[in-house]
């Protein structure tokens, strides 16, 4: 089946199964890679993408379901790559392994375009789907406080190059 | 890419130049160990392969090459580290080039064991240290001037009293030209003059990370390739009867369908790495495509002989076996029956541990192809050589007709230092030729066919004298096994703590048949023997009337010294790790109670503090953990941990990344995860029912310390994450008063707050 589909700014068409989840569909069928599969059923957060800003879990979302919407993955969240919270986690250095943290990002992003400066509680309410099997939250808490303090406006910065010193 | 070699080897240091494409030097080492130095045991040392690469172009561009698999424990950052701090380069200009798995020029390209840290620690220096002298040897034959004038910094060779300055690509011309330096002559920084080593570096590929680039396995993505699952039988060993393969294949999107049945594999099975299994594989346009027609299958299994396993049946024998006589005795020191006799108390206790999933986030993977008698294949083990070996042998393909690239993985945790799922992947690929495949486990794959931390028991009884003294200690370790062989990783040593410090020491071990797979996970062993140990030296502390941690403290200065490491080929199949150095583990105690203030605090009632040590994989840990209890409910409200890793944290932003990840794991292990079995199939099958600490659960701060040794660096993969379980266990008891023996702790109905 053909849809029409909104992603990252850009229309496109994809031809595929109805059920077949929003996850696949980028990974497999528009190449853009950065959700990623932990689980297939809303456990680990691993997939999430913004569906009209919202955050939802792509793995458990049939392509029928999106129409037309604007679906953001973390390719889209900056041109640049310098969201605040992709500045923050640089500098506070938040990966291990990395698997979940597109997942965590755009988890992070849903927030801050809600609660700009979030407390703790609230933190811990966004981040709560998200697993991370390395167990780098108090750097995720961290990188998220960073990144409301720098505000919405840091994006203009040039990234930091963390990673090379 | 490179030249063909124009190689000057100096047969006294085994150090090689050569020229790389567009010129310059490239420098290979053998690989030494450092191990047998720091009293590792008699294990042989490797054969001197070159094992390390530095790429130096004309226009000074420094490359580096990672070779070990990186699993997000940093080693991409770490060793390269070592290499561009000895050679002189600032790391901002210093590129990083993943090495594919090579033992031509390489060697312990592997990720396992928290070993690559003491394995490249001087070598890795070596390599960037003799560069640096190479390039100071061609400066000073270019200017006519002594070596001893000339200095180094930021990848330039300086002569202060004529101002003249060359860089390293400058240089590399003539340093191609050079004989290789003599390694015994090269002077080793002193750490205090270390520009990289020590500092914080965020991980090399952390812009990738954040902006989605695909890195991982599972983002391997080639023209022309399909996708591909794989349908096991629940129960381990089972095979394919009969499928619906016809429907199967009219699917949309199915390309192909295989019935899987394992070849005749001759002398080559590998110990501990069981292979392909029997199965269905199907292959698609899409991995949906795959999945979906898989969930159209309709499959007559034979279950084979494992078919009546299950958790309640483990119990039960485990049950029978504790009341009867030990098949085993491992280590009798003294006389523990008669000092039980005559101590003025003695404690007795039986602690449990389950099965648990590793569950990495990125579920097994792997990319192949076959084309014309040749595997090329993409993959992200911690034991690549083992599974190329394993391909090779189970498909017939020479081990150099397969090539492997080392893809980054998404958590490891132990699970891929197997490689089931790699010869998955090439047997489909064979079935294609000149079509890659990649192939992609289901989590419920994962985890219904993982190599689990095996379950145990252990029926503990010790003494104390009427000062609070241990005399007699008795373990009846209980686990799975055949006869006199342990499952893997289900083994208990027989100089595990507390022995040499208790003079009456009986350990004795029953063992019973099992039909799903053991394997390594994160600090094997001492992820579960930790919290049993650690827990009851807790209850005899209490039992004694003195501090937890002074009780500790006691005992760890009242062992035996230290015995001179074990012969060749000791234990785990060589790899003999030294005993336990109570200096070091009083070093860290005591900074763990410095830190948390032991002692000190007054909590109100339902609040306080655990302690706990545990030696592994030559790391000493101490942690105290701040546990506040309210009925069942357990909140984390701290946690102080103390280590020696020897005299150098090579990267203190991995270093402590590192210990966050193993408290929290341990959390995960404490409270939530546990594998259960019936008819033969593993119950669990996806984060839901095996379940994992959440941010709203993971402790506001955790304090990370180090105390700084005179010993060689060693790993920090794992050693932080055993003590964890017993701190947090002890502080429940401190708190509640519960005294907590099964994991996990949710079977006694706690949870995380």
């Amino acid at each position: 089946m053909a849809f029409k589909l909104n992603v990252n700014g850009h229309t496109t068409s994809v031809d595929v199964p109805p059920d077949m989840p929003l996850l696949w569909v980028l990974r497999d069928v528009l190449n853009l890679k950065a959700a990623k599969f932990g689980c297939g059923m809303a456990q680990c957060g691993a997939c999430t993408v913004h569906v009209a800003g919202v955050p939802v879990r792509s793995c458990v979302t049939p392509i029928s379901s999106v129409g037309t919407k604007a679906v953001t993955t973390l390719e889209g969240l900056s041109p640049t790559g310098n969201h605040p919270l992709q500045q923050a986690w640089e500098t506070v250095d938040v990966p291990q392994c990395g698997y979940c943290q597109a997942g965590q990002i755009m988890s992070a992003a849903a927030l801050l375009a809600k609660t700009p400066k979030p407390t703790d509680k609230d933190i811990d309410t966004a981040m709560s789907g998200n697993l991370c099997r390395c167990g780098t939250y108090l750097r995720i808490r961290e990188a998220i406080h960073k990144a409301a303090d720098m505000g919405p406006n840091a994006a203009a910065k040039p990234a930091q190059t963390a990673g090379q010193d | 890419m490179k030249r063909k070699d124009t190689t000057v080897m100096d047969r006294r240091s085994f150090f090689k130049v050569s020229a790389i494409a567009g010129g310059g030097v490239m420098f290979t080492l053998p690989f030494a160990s450092d191990l047998l130095a720091q009293g590792r045991g008699g294990a042989p040392p490797p054969p001197p392969n070159p094992n390390n690469f530095i790429k130096v172009a004309l226009d000074g561009t420094v490359t580096i090459v990672a070779k070990n698999p990186e699993t997000g424990q940093g080693v991409r950052n770490m060793l390269p580290m070592m290499i561009a701090d000895e050679l002189d380069v600032d790391w901002k200009n210093v590129k990083l080039e993943q090495a594919d798995f090579d033992d031509t020029k390489y060697t312990a390209q592997s990720s396992g064991g928290s070993t690559a840290t003491p394995n490249a620690w001087t070598p890795m220096r070596q390599a960037g240290a003799a560069g640096r002298a190479m390039f100071v040897t061609a400066a000073a034959q270019k200017w006519g001037v002594p070596e001893a004038e000339l200095t180094t910094g930021g990848g330039k060779v300086n002569h202060a009293s004529s101002k003249r300055t060359a860089t390293y690509g400058e240089l590399a011309a003539a340093v191609a030209k050079l004989p290789a330096p003599d390694l015994s002559r090269i002077k080793l920084k002193d750490a205090s003059e270390y520009k990289i080593i020590g500092k914080k570096h965020s991980a090399y590929d952390i812009k990738q990370i954040v902006t989605g680039v695909p890195i991982f396995g599972v983002d391997v993505t080639l023209p022309n390739m399909l996708h591909a699952c794989f349908e096991k039988c629940g129960v381990f060993g089972g095979k394919v009867k009969k499928a619906n393969l016809d429907e199967i294949k009219k699917l949309p999107g199915v390309k192909h369908a295989f019935i899987v049945e394992r070849p005749l594999v001759t002398d080559a099975v590998i110990p501990g790495e069981p292979g392909l299994e029997n199965g269905i594989a199907i292959v698609a346009e899409t991995w949906w495509h795959a999945n979906s027609a898989r969930k159209k299958l309709v499959v007559e299994w034979d279950e084979g002989p494992n078919a009546n396993d299950s958790s309640v049946g483990y119990q039960a024998k485990a049950e029978a076996l504790g009341k009867a006589n030990p098949q085993r005795t491992l280590r009798n020191d003294g006389d523990a029956d008669a000092a039980l006799k005559s101590a003025a108390k003695v404690v007795e206790a039986s602690y449990s541990y389950p099965f648990i999933a590793h569950a990495p986030l990125e579920p097994q993977n792997c990319t192949a192809m076959f084309n014309n008698g040749k595997l090329e294949m993409w993959g992200n083990s911690q034991q690549p050589g083992r599974g190329r070996k394993l391909v090779s042998d189970t498909l017939g393909v020479a081990e150099s007709d397969i090539s492997l690239h080392m893809v980054r993985a998404g958590g490891g945790f132990g699970r891929r230092l197997t490689n089931d799922y790699m010869v998955e992947a090439a047997w489909i690929a064979k079935q294609v030729p000149g079509i890659p495949v990649k192939l992609i486990w289901s989590r419920e794959d994962d985890m219904r066919h993982d190599y689990y931390r095996p379950g145990g028991w252990q029926n503990l009884k010790a003494g104390i004298d009427a000062s609070g003294k241990i005399v007699g200690w008795k373990n009846h370790f209980l686990s799975y096994g055949d006869g006199e062989t342990f499952a893997s990783s289900a083994a208990m040593g027989p100089t595990e703590f507390p022995q040499r410090f208790i003079p009456n020491y009986t350990l004795q071990s029953s063992v019973q048949r099992l039909g799903i797979r053991t394997g390594a996970l994160r600090a094997p062993s001492s992820n579960a023997f930790a919290f049993v140990i650690q827990s009851f030296i807790d209850e005899l502390a209490h039992a004694a009337g003195k501090d937890p941690a002074q009780f500790r403290l006691d005992l760890l200065a009242s062992g035996a010294p230290l015995p001179a490491p074990p012969a060749a080929g000791g234990g785990r199949g060589g790899f003999a790790p030294p005993g336990l150095n109570a200096e070091r583990m009083i070093g860290a105690m005591k900074l763990a109670m410095e830190k948390s203030g032991w002692g000190k605090k007054k909590y109100p009632a339902g609040t306080a503090q655990g302690i706990a040590f545990h030696f592994s994989h030559m790391g000493y840990f101490a942690e105290v953990a701040e546990v506040t209890v309210v009925g069942t409910k357990v909140k984390l409200n701290k946690v102080w941990v103390a280590g020696d890793i020897g005299s150098q944290i090579i990267n203190p932003s991995g270093a402590e990344n590192l210990v966050h990840g193993g408290v929290i794991d341990g959390m995960s292990e404490l409270m939530m995860q546990e594998i259960t079995v019936e008819k033969g199939k593993v119950v669990q099958g996806n984060y839901n029912t095996h379940g994992m600490v959440r941010m709203n659960q993971a402790p506001p701060v955790i304090e990370t310390h180090f105390v700084k040794s005179t010993f060689s660096p060693t790993g920090l993969g794992e050693p932080s994450l055993p003590p964890i379980l017993p701190a947090i266990a002890n502080a429940i008891f401190t708190a509640s008063g519960k005294r907590l023996r099964q994991l996990p702790l949710s079977k006694s109905g706690m949870s995380w707050a």
